[in-house]
């Protein structure tokens, strides 16, 4: 395997790679970093040039495993992203993200007359299209699209 | 093909075929009236906010089918003002009907009633979203008055904001229907109601000039302009007189044209188009009738 990138390696954390280029600062945003772990030791690169695709953009978080819930998220805007589990310099586990069929509670739908502003009911969103990410509302039937999904993280 | 307990909440749950079947259901309605399929049965009509033509339809639509409705009418009603949950009032009322029919200000409002009802629920408007009934009963009117449903249509007046013409154009282009779109500057068909009909493979035209368009299509389905969408008045009063039907739009105007609108109108069709041959607009009305029919009857089992 070719190293392509010449950052450090960490010890125990989780590397997210094969980003969308352009969207790391978004993952680092879905992680809360820095305003939930304002003292997480993070690396990012952007632009860089891959094998696959184009280019792409990598985070590494130190000390951090991601929750599933982190995970959803980070496949709305990087569908090709890869979460790499690492444990004493090992990686010990390494998944593809993975966009559901639907997604509940996650989003709130950007229409201000949707339903689901008024009502005590979870969001509903069916997955239209993956890459570029296009999800419509199941109530209001309203489509939402990268940026009005990326500004609520 | 089972309709029984079903719920009708938007046009884009229905596959063509189910929406052939319906119209067929309706015309059958229509030509030999089943008498009272629907007798000890109750429709619940939830006008949150009203509109007396919608309600007025459904309720005659019941009444011919042998059934009784019972329901309320404007936001100031009981439920509505003392602030219960859409669901509460959802979940009460289903004890007592055995469909329920909903107009609500806001979008989702139907499917959500929908989510938590175990009674057919049916949406007679959910804010600016769907009225899946006026689809059908333009799509029947069509169908009656052309005898196919992949016809040349030109959409025309307010297309951002028309919610019958969003729905309206998803069925057609499903259909085949050949669309034109002709709409003042800022009132356009947004671009994600256009890229929704893609998948379709429909062709689709913009044409400003309405006497031309006039000239070309068989259908002429006219909306509302209103004045409230403006942010100029000067702009509201130059368009007005530009996007309205009269005898002289109509000069060159093909032979079997006929002229549609949702109703009520302002002063988008001339009064003097009323008496001519291409005036559909009041039949439209009548097709309602049936074609609600058809839905009460079908969603509750009974044809
Ligand atoms: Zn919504």
């Amino acid at each position: 395997m070719v190293e392509e990138v010449k950052v450090r390696k960490i010890k125990d954390g989780t590397v997210i790679d094969h980003i969308t280029s352009g969207e790391a600062l978004n993952v680092l945003k879905i992680l809360g970093i820095p305003k939930d772990y304002p003292k997480t030791p993070v690396t990012v690169a952007m632009n860089v040039l891959s094998a696959k695709v184009d280019s792409k953009d990598i985070v590494k978080v130190e000390g951090r495993e991601l929750k599933a819930e982190e995970v959803d998220k980070i496949a709305l805007i990087a569908p090709r992203a890869t979460i790499n589990i690492i444990r004493g310099f090992k990686v010990v586990e390494k998944k593809k993200v993975s966009i559901p069929e639907t997604i509940e509670g996650v989003l709130r739908c950007a229409n201000p007359n949707c339903v689901t502003h008024f009502e005590e009911v979870r969001s509903r969103f069916v997955v239209e299209e993956r890459s570029p990410i296009k999800l419509r509302c199941y109530f209001c039937e309203k489509v939402m699209r990268g940026e009005e999904i990326v500004r609520q993280f | 093909m089972d309709f029984g307990g079903r719920d009708m909440i938007s046009i884009r749950d229905l596959t063509k075929e189910e929406i052939e079947h319906m119209l067929g259901t309706a015309e059958g309605m229509e030509l030999s009236p089943p008498g009272d399929i629907l007798r000890g049965k109750t429709l619940a009509t939830l006008f949150f906010e009203p509109s007396t033509r919608t309600r007025i339809s459904f309720e005659a639509a019941m009444q011919r089918l042998g059934g009784k409705t019972i329901g309320f009418s404007g936001a100031g009603t009981a439920s509505v003002a003392k602030g219960e949950s859409l669901t509460d009032t959802i979940r009460t009322v289903e004890r007592y009907s055995d469909a329920i029919a909903i107009r609500h200000p806001r979008d989702g409002a139907a499917r959500l009633s929908a989510e938590v009802s175990s009674k057919p629920v049916i949406n007679a408007g959910d804010g600016a979203n769907q009225h899946p009934t006026q689809t059908l009963l333009d799509l029947y009117t069509i169908k009656r008055e052309k005898g196919r449903l992949d016809v040349e249509v030109a959409l025309v007046g307010d297309l951002k904001y028309g919610r019958t013409v969003h729905s309206l154009a998803y069925a057609l282009a499903m259909f085949g229907a050949h669309l034109t779109l002709t709409s003042p500057k800022g009132l356009e068909m947004p671009r994600e109601v256009i890229s929704d009909l893609q998948k379709f493979g429909p062709r689709v035209a913009k044409e400003d000039d309405l006497a031309e368009v006039a000239s070309k299509v068989e259908v002429l389905y006219v909306t509302r302009i209103q004045k409230e969408r403006f942010p100029d008045p000067e702009e509201y009063e130059r368009v007005r007189g530009t996007y309205k039907i009269t005898m002289e739009t109509l000069r060159n105007a093909r032979e079997n044209l006929i002229i549609l609108h949702p109703l009520p109108r302002v002063d988008e069709i001339a009064a003097e188009v009323d008496g001519t041959r291409y005036a559909k607009y009041f039949d439209q009305v009548y097709y309602g009738l049936p074609v609600r029919m058809a839905i009460l009857g079908l969603l509750m089992g009974a044809v």
